[in-house]
């Protein structure tokens, strides 16, 4: 009887444990010793697939393609967010307003890739603008910009995108942080002659800090693994690259494992801080 | 929504007629940027979907936003063209039959996992917890070369059940991790005396906690499927291109690099996409929302 009990944990964790020991853990062991050999997996290499990361202006462009978007994705969604839920808290329509900016995040990554596209078409400047934002660009009568391969505008227009799909996230998730805030706080705050803009500062901010917190570490792990949207708009063409859209191009494009695996590490040493945050954090509820 | 909110308070306090409309002629500027942002998030699905329904040539020609205004031309021939010609209605079949069964097995051997994690005893049983919190962040970009090159070994490359394992897999970190902390949550009394009646784990896991958990099982059902039905790198990469097994995502990224301005195309191609999550969203609101909310840790 006894030992029945005690084996039956285990039938209910095989599947979950066999699955994530073949699809997770073996396989990240594997990556990483990969990336210490050739393109075909054969000889051992040292570091010398890193050593290329960093010495190439293609895969140099990588890492500071990625560190745009982790500060400007982050820093914009986190902000928007921030400021539509405090703006949405004060009317009516706010149940409509939230949905509105949170249908984004419904679609796919490709859907919303080909409507930037879509949004971003450029035509010459004597031909009719037929993209929305350069519409708008020439309606003010400025000169139509081809977003999608200008290498000094492309990062800012394809960030954009990406904000506009994760807005919506944010704006939920520290809205509902914000409803959790007591009523008599702010109320107190204004019976001693407090300005909304002082609330905002002194008793709001800081009362979310740890909302926020969980929004922004979301958004910098989809900072960092930000694939759909590149490879889709640009597939890293014209200095857009990024490490997720690097990978994928090393192994299927160019058939080089060693670099590949080299790219995904690097990827998962950029993550390891928010995994052992999380865990800290996850030991310290428990 | 909560009727009391941190920064409104107008409903408490009585005001006259005037005093009322110069109040909000006073938060004009407030409603003018919400207004102003609403706008600016619905334009670009907006002139997707005005564009699925104008023809080629009319697209190349002028803006979206000209079709708003009479007299209105619209045709649905770029939908019947992308579901036939361009294979976006076999692609339609393809992501149910990659989405939904990878669900199911998801939130299956998710929910085992956790009710052994929360209801039973077992040596390790904190650490092994640990180890799914840790797998939780983990990009999947580590994993497609091994798992790749196994799953070319077996020879299954480019089948469903190829990426029917995989998506289970990478889902079920985040899945154990929802159900626990949801199991755990319930009340101990209830499972203790149904133990104490003699009722065994398989009895309480069956007839107490999933039933208990139907919303939570929900929660994580609509955000499962979608972000299966979304996803285009495991597609992409175990499905290997092959035309007759791929889904949505990945025969639109097809179409973008092959007519990538053929706008007749890929926007009706896209809406075909969209049109299911969109429903889900509209429909199950309230399951969406709490599953992107508990989700917040994933990323």
């Amino acid at each position: 009887m006894r030992a029945r009990l005690s084996s039956q944990p285990w039938l209910y964790l095989a599947p979950a444990f066999g699955l994530l020991g073949v699809f997770l853990v073996y396989p990240v062991i594997t990556t990483v010793y990969l990336s210490f050999f050739d393109s075909r997996s054969e000889n051992f290499v040292g570091f010398a697939n890193y050593a290329y990361l960093i010495t190439h202006h293609e895969t140099v462009i990588v890492f500071r393609n990625n560190l745009m978007w982790l500060v400007l994705f982050t820093g914009a969604t986190v902000t928007i967010g921030l400021f539509l839920a405090v703006l949405t808290n004060q009317v009516r329509y706010e149940a409509v307003a939230k949905a509105i900016v949170f249908v984004p995040m419904a679609v796919s990554f490709t859907a919303a890739a080909v409507i930037w596209r879509f949004m971003y078409i450029y035509q010459p400047a004597d031909f009719t603008q037929t993209g929305v934002v350069n519409a708008v660009v020439t309606a003010f009568g400025l000169d139509p910009v081809a977003w999608i391969t200008n290498k000094s505008v492309n990062n800012f227009a394809l960030i954009a995108s990406g904000v506009w799909m994760w807005t919506g996230f944010a704006l939920v998730v520290i809205s509902a942080g914000l409803k959790g805030i007591p009523t008599e706080v702010v109320e107190a705050a204004r019976v001693d002659g407090a300005s909304e803009r002082q609330i905002f500062w002194h008793i709001l901010l800081p009362m979310l800090r740890s909302v926020i917190l969980v929004v922004a570490v979301t958004l910098v792990i989809n900072s960092l693994k930000v694939f759909d949207l590149v490879y889709v708009m640009t597939f890293g063409n014209f200095d857009t690259d990024v490490l997720a859209n690097r990978m994928f191009k090393e192994m299927f494009t160019f058939g080089n494992f060693g670099r590949a695996s080299a790219v995904a590490v690097v990827l998962l040493l950029a993550i390891v801080p928010i995994m052992l945050a999380n865990l800290r954090r996850f030991r310290r509820e428990q | 929504m909560a009727d009391r909110t941190v920064l409104s308070r107008s409903e408490e306090v009585p005001m006259t007629p005037v005093q009322r409309l110069m109040r909000q002629l006073s938060r004009g500027p407030l409603h003018a940027a919400i207004i102003l942002v609403c706008i600016m998030w619905m334009t670009p699905t907006a002139g997707l979907f005005v564009s699925s329904f104008r023809t080629r040539s009319e697209i190349a020609t002028t803006g979206w936003w000209t079709a708003l205004v009479p007299p209105w031309q619209f045709t649905l021939e770029n939908y019947e063209h992308v579901l036939t010609a361009r294979g976006m209605g076999q692609s339609f079949i393809n992501s149910v039959m990659i989405s939904v069964p990878a669900t199911l097995l998801t939130i299956l051997i998710a929910a085992l996992a956790a009710y052994a994690f929360s209801w039973m005893e077992f040596r390790g049983r904190e650490l092994f917890f640990l180890l799914v919190v840790a797998l939780l962040v983990v990009p999947i970009q580590l994993t497609l070369i091994p798992v790749l090159r196994m799953y070319a070994n077996l020879g299954i490359t480019g089948t469903f059940p190829a990426v029917w394992l995989a998506h289970t897999a990478y889902g079920l970190p985040f899945a154990v991790f929802l159900l626990r902390n949801f199991f755990a949550a319930l009340p101990k009394d209830l499972l203790e005396s149904a133990f104490l009646e003699g009722a065994s784990h398989f009895t309480a896991f069956t007839r107490i906690v999933l039933p208990l958990s139907v919303p939570a099982l929900a929660a994580l059902g609509i955000f499962q499927f979608l972000w299966l039905w979304n996803d285009l790198l495991v597609a992409l990469v175990y499905l290997g291109g092959f035309r007759d097994v791929a889904p949505m995502t990945v025969t639109i990224s097809s179409l973008v690099s092959s007519f990538g301005s053929e706008w007749h195309l890929l926007t009706s191609a896209a809406f075909v996409s969209m049109m299911l999550p969109l429903i889900v969203f509209f429909a199950l609101q309230k399951y969406f929302v709490e599953g992107i909310l508990a989700g917040a840790v994933k990323g």
